[in-house]
């Protein structure tokens, strides 16, 4: 698999992946668990995916980015399986020549991500109960 | 071997609905041009606990989005997807 992994993500080999001399800025994101007041006692959350077509979706999202930002790179990488509190889920790098262009590529990566990618999570509970997850979309940027 | 007038058609289920239906994959015989809504309405008459499934859920045939109106061919994997949730 080519952006599902099953490991810790490594973000400073995405970062080197994406960088680039002729490229002035290099936008980061790391999603990670959280456990916020509204969320309850999250200790971890469960990924599934439906993987042939999760990596496909990406490879599309990828794609679509590299078209609408010839000059830039993207990478990415989602967690599947069991993700402790606090840990990275995904991480989406992006360099471009302008600091713009690296941080739109990077939100755009990320929302599409949000939208097309199948993949579920399930939170599990310090009481020992579990919950599915859906997401709470961010609502489009204007101009895209 | 199936008649010239069916198509099988895999269907995946994940997450929260193959915990529902106890499953997560179930061939059906489907007659031909059948539309995914169509072939939705068969899935949740087949399995245990369908009328628990959405009437129009999210629907993905051979890996790509695919609308209620879209007609089904024999061999295509047609899978059911829970709001999503990644990130």
């Amino acid at each position: 698999m080519k952006y599902l992994i099953r490991e810790p993500i490594d973000v400073a080999r995405l970062i080197d992946l994406v960088l680039s001399d002729e490229h002035g800025g290099t936008a980061l994101f790391i999603g990670s668990v959280r456990r916020g007041p509204e969320d309850g006692p999250v200790v971890a959350i469960e990924y599934t995916a439906y993987e042939a077509m999760a990596e496909k979706q990406l490879d599309k999202i990828v794609g679509r980015a590299v078209e609408q930002w010839p000059r830039a790179r993207v990478e990415l990488c989602h967690r599947l399986g069991r993700v402790a509190t606090g840990e990275a889920s995904v991480v989406v790098a992006a360099s471009a020549p302008h600091r713009d262009q690296a941080f739109a590529l990077c939100r755009y990566v990320v929302e599409q991500l949000k939208q097309h990618v199948p993949i579920w999570k399930r939170e599990l509970l310090e009481t020992g109960e579990e919950r599915w997850r859906a997401n709470q979309l961010s609502p489009p940027e204007e101009g895209q | 071997m199936l008649s010239a007038s069916f198509i099988s058609v895999r269907c995946r289920l994940f997450a929260r609905y193959a915990e529902i239906v106890g499953q997560e994959e179930v061939t059906l015989e489907l007659r031909r041009n059948t539309t995914v809504g169509q072939a939705v309405d068969v899935l949740r008459q087949r399995v245990p606990n369908g009328d628990r499934l959405p009437e129009r859920p999210m629907v993905a045939v051979n890996q790509e989005h695919a609308l209620a109106g879209h007609v089904l061919d024999d061999g295509d994997e047609m899978a059911l997807l829970p709001p999503l949730a990644g990130g």
